[in-house]
């Protein structure tokens, strides 16, 4: 089962290193990590991505970051409405006005943008669920030669009034 | 406002935190912490042998009187010998404090003389830690630090002191923090009303319960609840491992410790009840056996301060997160308002199970003409100490005979590593005891192996006169491993072996203590009066035992609580 867990953390170092150290001393899968500071300076969100077999292992997960002296609060988003978004960089090797037309087309179909221009290569920006940035992917590489894939990782925040606050 | 360096903080810290013990070892980076002990005539410093045993000093020094243990080392491999104590102390719930030193902040990721990465090695196994960069956030962390080690779960906590925040040139304004509160850690204490309600009717309707009660029920000093409440309702009760002296060893209530080692009733009466009332227990592996089989017909109500041990092994029908102590009281006054009783027939007739369980006297063992067994050596230790010694051990089958066969009647009387079974913990750890208690009977129950992992601390026993007995079982072997061999090996006894053992009355009197040879059990009971007269002085007592003998009952691999060994010849029918 794919999960998404929200931690609102202090913004302190090593706290990054006990999250992950964590997940690894358990064995717990990480899929995806982001994190940065909030808008309060003090305080970090991350945003993980993990794979766990049943909801024991998740709860379990959830109460072992809990237990972690810097973490102020956690959550679980896909279990109610919410919003999951990634960003794609890919930068794709083109030869040909033709090709090139063929990158411009997918590109706006998936709205994505292009953010860079040499001769030869292009640099597109996409954001989006997953499956998107892997089908955008899927398709560019039939269009050109892709040189160099960059994603950050899923961010997520619930749908409505819910919110992870300090 | 006061001025002082970094050094001169942390030794006001502690001084100010109460602290009046602290155990340690010198090196260069924290020499000016040192020099600022040297002027200090509140906090007594013991100098070990070896980092190690300092951790296991201060963590023993903490399981005897709740306090806070406290370690100084130096950077490096000062700072990395302490890393078996502090899992040790990580594994038991232990609150301790770590201060290490490092190489000076401008040096730090340039792998300068010394440097290793303390917060890196030891971040699995402490509560948390700590880095000073400055000298002035040396006060907050030294505060926090404490308040992390005893609040919540218990645990050890590192914190690291780069050389050049403890200057003694630089001096800055000194305080120390009074409260204190983090957002990000409130451990909860009291139980949820509605969770205590269910737990009291639970408890009451049960007609098999058992009282399973964990090392979480010592920590929480929740003794006097646990006894309330099981002759309130006439309870069974069985403790762990690191439970044992939660509840009386000699009451007539109590069915013995449970799991591996555990007694034929007490495991029985877990694989048969129908409610299983975890106080502070955490359903460790060395418990349960096989998960898959385990307590079959039980409800499960668990009460944990800690909420990642609730359903992490075993699911729990009744979680209760809090402190065993503020729990029980709970309950027992909730059972007080309503009057709640429960029946006493079927209680009863659980007692006439449990009393047939009992008559198969699981700990009968047999006596020899030519060899001492294990067994009367810790009942001969009992009736010298008349039961009230603090008992350390260290780990293998000497560890397992002292859980069986002396039965503890307080909590903090018995001290050992149950968690992390480290060897080397139970000479460091009855120093530590007796520092803390120099008026009561220190014992050290060893094994040959054991004893050889720390035996340099009897030159600091020498250094402070830290006068206890320590009871050597010599088999000659690493008898635990040897069991295993024998039992699920072929016999083949792969280095399990000590072809030679020193002559351990020379060595202690090498460091002007005293050795006595035992070699037959009519010697034995003399040695021990002899020893524990002997109030100024160190005594060795290197007891030859029966190489031969192993620890029943034995739960058998895979199978469920009720699956023992119990003898070279017995076991139960699966
Ligand atoms: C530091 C450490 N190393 C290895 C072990 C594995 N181990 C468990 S019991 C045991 C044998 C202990 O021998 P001894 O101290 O003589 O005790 P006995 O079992 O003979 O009573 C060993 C090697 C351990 N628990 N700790
Ligand atoms: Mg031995």
């Amino acid at each position: 089962m794919r999960r998404i867990i929200a931690v609102l953390l202090e913004n302190e170092s090593g706290a990054l290193s006990r999250v992950v150290g964590l997940f690894s001393q358990r064995a717990y899968n990480i899929e995806s990590l982001t994190v940065s500071p909030t808008n309060d300076k003090t305080l970090s969100r991350m945003t993980i991505t993990t794979d766990v077999v049943n909801h024991a292992e998740l709860e379990q997960m959830m109460k072992q970051l809990h237990k972690l002296v810097d973490v102020l609060r956690v959550t679980e988003l896909t279990q109610s409405a919410h919003v999951e978004r990634e960003l794609l960089l890919v930068k794709v090797r083109t030869v040909g006005s033709e090709a090139r037309e063929e990158v411009k087309r997918t590109c706006d179909i998936y709205r994505g943008q292009i953010v860079d221009i040499t001769q030869n290569l292009y640099t597109i920006q996409l954001t989006g669920v997953g499956s998107k940035l892997d089908a955008f992917v899927a398709t560019i590489s039939d269009a050109s030669e892709i040189v160099e894939v960059v994603r950050s990782g899923v961010c997520g925040i619930a749908r409505g009034d819910k919110a992870l606050r300090g | 406002m006061e001025m002082l360096s970094g050094a001169e903080m942390v030794v006001r810290s502690l001084q100010d935190e109460g602290i009046e013990h602290i155990f340690g070892y010198p090196g260069g980076s924290v020499l000016d912490i040192y020099d600022a002990i040297f002027q200090s005539d509140k906090i007594e410093h013991y100098l070990v042998r070896h980092e190690q045993a300092a951790v296991h000093m201060a963590d023993a020094y903490s399981r005897a009187t709740g306090k806070v243990g406290c370690v100084l080392v130096t950077a490096g491999p000062g700072a990395t010998n302490c890393i078996t104590g502090i899992a040790t102390a990580y594994m038991d719930s232990i609150p301790l404090v770590v201060l290490s030193g490092q190489v000076p902040t401008f040096w730090i990721g340039d792998d300068a003389f010394q440097e290793t990465d303390m917060i890196g090695v030891s971040r699995p196994i402490v509560k948390h830690s700590f880095s000073c960069r400055t000298a002035e956030e040396i006060p907050m962390a030294i505060k926090k630090a404490f308040y992390i080690a005893s609040t919540g779960r218990p645990g050890p906590v590192v914190i690291e002191l780069p050389k050049d925040v403890q200057n003694p040139l630089n001096k800055f304004p000194y305080e120390y923090p009074e409260n204190i509160s983090l957002r990000s850690y409130n451990p909860t204490l009291s139980g949820h009303k509605g969770q205590i309600k269910r737990a009291v009717a639970a408890l009451v309707n049960a007609r098999k319960p058992v009282l399973y009660v964990g090392g979480g029920a010592i920590i929480a000093n929740a003794s006097k609840q646990v006894l309330e409440l099981a002759e309130k309702l006439n309870l069974p009760v069985t403790n762990t491992l690191m439970g044992l002296g939660a509840f009386p060893g000699e009451h007539k209530q109590f069915i013995g410790m449970l799991g591996m080692h555990g007694t034929y009733e007490a495991n029985n009466s877990m694989h048969n009840a129908d409610l299983i009332f975890s106080c502070g227990a955490r359903f460790d592996d060395r418990v349960t056996n096989n998960v898959d089989k385990f307590c079959p017909n039980a409800k499960i109500m668990h009460i944990d301060i800690d909420p990642t041990s609730i359903s992490k092994n075993i699911h729990a029908d009744l979680p209760i997160v809090g402190s065993v102590e503020v729990v029980l009281q709970q309950m027992l006054d909730l059972i007080e308002e309503t009057q709640a009783t429960n029946d006493s027939e079927s209680i009863n007739a659980w007692w006439d199970q449990i009393n047939e369980w009992r008559a198969k006297d699981c700990l009968a063992y047999k006596t020899s003409d030519t060899h001492i067994k294990p067994q009367q050596v810790i009942q001969c230790l009992y009736k010298v100490t008349k039961g009230d010694a603090i008992v350390t051990s260290d780990v293998g089958q000497h560890q397992m005979v002292a859980a069986q066969y002396y039965p503890f009647k307080e909590p903090r009387q018995w001290i050992n590593s149950g968690g992390a079974g480290t060897m080397g913990f139970g000479l460091p750890a009855a120093m530590g005891c007796k520092i803390a208690f120099p008026d009561r009977p220190v014992v050290c129950v060893t094994g040959d192996g054991s004893i050889q992992m720390n035996i340099q601390e009897l030159s600091t026993c020498m250094q402070y006169n830290i006068p206890l007995v320590i009871l050597l079982l010599n088999n000659r072997s690493l008898g635990m491993v040897k069991q295993w061999q024998k039992m699920f090996y072929g016999g083949r006894q792969s280095h399990s072996y000590m072809d030679s053992v020193p002559d351990f009355v020379k060595l202690s009197e090498a460091y002007n203590h005293i050795g006595i040879k035992v070699d037959k059990i009519e010697e034995l009971e003399p040695a021990l009066i002899r020893a524990f007269e002997l109030k100024d002085r160190v005594v060795f007592i290197d007891v030859a035992i029966d190489p031969e003998e192993h620890v029943y009952p034995m739960q058998i691999k895979s199978g469920s609580m009720e699956d023992m060994y119990l003898s070279k010849t017995e076991k139960t029918d699966a």
